[in-house]
């Protein structure tokens, strides 16, 4: 098929790093030179959420190429490591990277259900974790002080997508559907919640089985509603828009940063034109940045970066920061984090970000339309920006006490109005 | 009313993709005795395959029948030599050869993520059966009648074959008692490639008539190799009729059973087959205890 990241491209493009690192000897202080800055990464090589998973990998490894194999003055020793999508498997590759391999810090993993797994483990070990996994309570009722999140949490997205919704789009009454799992119920439940705030109404809340092949059961159901939010994410997406076509459904749909994903759209068809997403990350963000970003996944991997690649880069950003703050030092654990959840940074290819004192990420997120237009990627359909939202943080425009006063976002909070 | 109607065509055109799945697992589970846990996986290469075709392959894009053709052809030449080569090493070692069906499994999971990356992948649908049907607030897609007609068709060729050809007889004989079938002259372990491969063969087909429905994903093979199992549980293994009747209830289980109780999504679908094996192990249409 089209697609083509081979093995050989993906070695190629190691070894490109790696060559590279061996050919610019940067002068570096004294005390960084004895041992390389160890980063080690949790990702998914196998398995259904391999997409994401290579993505996230690609990211990192753009950033080491463009750097030079260098962050914060020190070189880096890159350890990459599967979990294949388990939670158990996981654990066991956080321990193999911490206790034999002894990074500095963890990259990863990718699934909520993961970093679940492994969120005390690395808070016995101090060691700092920066991860696009969503669990939202990680940085809300049960914070892990090693654990700093520069993408979204599972909600973050959804909330401006409701405030969208609800005001710019002007609708009225709504229908969620959504994976049966904690990534989607945190998903839908910020999007109801920013919705009804701001004058909608959530009708239904549909939860399909994880990777159910055939949607029908629900799409049956979609009457009534002038607005469709769904939260679907890995082959979900291009499924079911495809599924919800074909039955003559034409409710418009609106959705989060894994459903309307950059990655998907040489997937997509004419089915999600017209799609509105929400997300931390556009390709279609016309900053230096992201353009090298971007150009540099095109020519290494022949790939269109969406989220997964993007918050991976970011993620080498900020702790190359951090490094930089401590003076390329680690040894002290609590400091290099202090460092790492300081950082505050302006040019990334996602735009400005910083933290909140729980170490998620405050920062801009896009409102994206599917059409068909120009884009220097030669794909058919492309995210056009049409609005943005600045300083978006997980609390959204409520105050933070008010906020952690609630439940985390679940199957049945918040719990359906009569509309 | 529209919601009935809808999930009641939708219960039969799913039925019938269940049909061309587990119509060739019956039959090897009937036959061979093994649960060939290989078959979720040849579905999906097989769709994989289908893409390939009808996305064009080396600058010639395939007309979609073709490529289901194709695609069954091949996975079916790919089974045979699976039988031949590895299954056969291990004679009458049911244990090892689930084993190795498992293993296969694995295998071609990882090529198909290797080859075609971990992107979904959309199969498009025939452009003649591109349309829906209208009917209220919704319509109905034109392809998934189209897949209830394509069900029926090969649900007729196979009874031909089992029917009305001498192969059809002595794979029958082969079900129902093996060593009586040897004495007699039949060469059973000839009609094991036969069968797998017939079997492999059918499930590309359903791969790819399934394509356009469901789209080709790493993990698809893990989501239809339980609902085979549960089909062919509940008809019987090596029975048509049983085929056909699984997974038509099935089908609509699995349709009602999501819309209406969508809490108990995972377990409505296995309670029929626990019940059968609780009061009927053989099946509803099944011969031999398994």
């Amino acid at each position: 098929m089209t697609r083509k990241i081979t093995r050989r491209n993906f070695m190629a493009a190691t070894a490109a790093g790696a060559a590279a690192a061996a050919t610019f000897e940067f002068p570096m202080p004294a005390i960084a030179q004895a041992a390389p800055f160890k980063l080690g990464l949790l990702t998914v090589k196998t398995g259904p959420l391999a997409q994401g998973g290579i993505q996230m990998e690609q990211g990192v490894l753009t950033w080491l190429k463009q750097h030079n194999n260098m962050m914060g003055g020190r070189k880096v020793e890159f350890i990459s490591a599967d979990t294949g999508g388990k939670p158990a498997g996981t654990k066991t590759k956080a321990q193999e990277l911490i206790e034999r391999d002894k990074v500095d810090v963890i990259l990863g993993p990718l699934a909520a259900f993961e970093l679940l797994a492994i969120t005390d483990y690395i808070r016995e070990h101090k060691t700092p974790t920066l991860s696009l996994a969503g669990a939202d309570d990680l940085t809300q009722r049960r914070p892990n002080p090693y654990f700093l999140r520069p993408s979204a949490s599972s909600s973050q997205a959804m909330q401006p997508m409701g405030h969208y919704a609800a005001t710019e789009m002007g609708k009225k009454k709504a229908i969620t559907i959504d994976f049966d799992f904690a990534f989607g119920y945190e998903q839908q439940g910020g999007f109801q919640a920013a919705f009804e705030k701001d004058g909608g109404c959530v009708l239904n809340k549909l939860w399909v089985p994880l990777g159910t092949p055939d949607y029908t059961p629900y799409l049956a159901q979609m009457t009534g509603c002038d607005v469709l939010c769904q939260g679907f994410a890995g082959s979900g997406p291009l499924a079911f828009m495809k599924q919800y076509s074909n039955f003559g459904l034409k409710f418009p749909v609106v959705t989060g940063e894994t459903g309307g994903d950059d990655a998907l759209l040489h997937a997509f068809g004419d089915e999600a034109v017209g799609m509105i997403s929400c997300a931390p990350y556009t390709l279609d963000l016309p900053t230096d940045a992201n353009q090298r970003f971007a150009k540099a996944m095109m020519k290494d991997f022949n790939v269109v970066p969406g989220f997964y690649a993007a918050g991976l880069y970011v993620n080498c950003d900020i702790v190359d920061a951090g490094l930089k703050a401590t003076g390329g030092k680690t040894d002290d654990k609590e400091k290099f984090m202090a460092a790492l959840k300081a950082v505050k940074l302006t040019d990334t290819p996602r735009g400005p970000i910083s933290f909140d004192h729980l170490g998620n990420v405050v920062g801009t997120f896009y409102i994206r339309r599917i059409e068909k237009a120009a884009n220097p990627y030669g794909l058919k359909l492309w995210n056009k920006t049409v609005k943005t939202y600045e300083n978006v943080s997980q609390f959204w425009t409520w105050p933070e006490k008010e906020f952690l006063s609630h439940p985390v976002y679940s199957r049945n909070y918040p719990a359906l109005k009569k509309c | 009313m529209t919601f009935w109607l809808l999930l009641t065509v939708n219960s039969i055109t799913f039925g019938g993709l269940l049909f061309l799945l587990a119509a060739g697992f019956s039959l090897i589970f009937g036959l061979m005795r093994i649960p060939n846990l290989t078959h979720g996986s040849l579905f999906m290469l097989g769709a994989y395959f289908g893409a390939t075709f009808v996305g064009g392959l080396l600058g010639t894009m395939f007309n979609f029948w073709v490529a289901a053709l194709m695609s069954a052809a091949l996975v079916a030449l790919f089974g045979a030599v699976i039988e031949r080569f590895l299954l056969r090493q291990l004679p009458g070692q049911q244990m090892a050869q689930v084993l190795v069906t498992l293993g296969i499994s694995f295998i071609i999971a990882d090529f198909c993520l290797m080859v075609w990356g971990g992107d979904p992948i959309a199969v498009a649908t025939p452009e003649n059966l591109t349309g829906f049907v209208r009917y209220g607030s919704m319509g109905f897609p034109l392809y998934r009648i189209a897949v209830i007609g394509i069900a029926a068709i090969v649900a007729i060729a196979l009874w031909l074959l089992l029917d009305r050809t001498r192969l059809g007889a002595m794979i029958r004989a082969g079900v129902d008692d093996p060593d009586m079938a040897r004495v007699v002259g039949i060469r059973v372990s000839q009609l094991f490639t036969i069968v797998f491969a017939l079997g492999s063969g059918l499930a590309a087909f359903a791969g790819v008539i399934g394509g356009p429905i469901l789209t080709v994903y790493p993990g698809l093979d893990q989501y239809m190799l339980p609902l085979a199992l549960v089909v062919v549980i509940l008809g019987g293994s090596g029975s048509l009729v049983g085929s056909i009747v699984g997974s038509l209830i099935i089908g609509f289980i699995y349709n009602f059973g999501q819309a209406l109780l969508p809490e108990l999504a995972y377990f409505v679908l296995f309670l029929p087959m626990l019940l059968v094996l609780l009061l009927r192990p053989q099946g509803l249409f099944g011969r031999f205890v398994p």
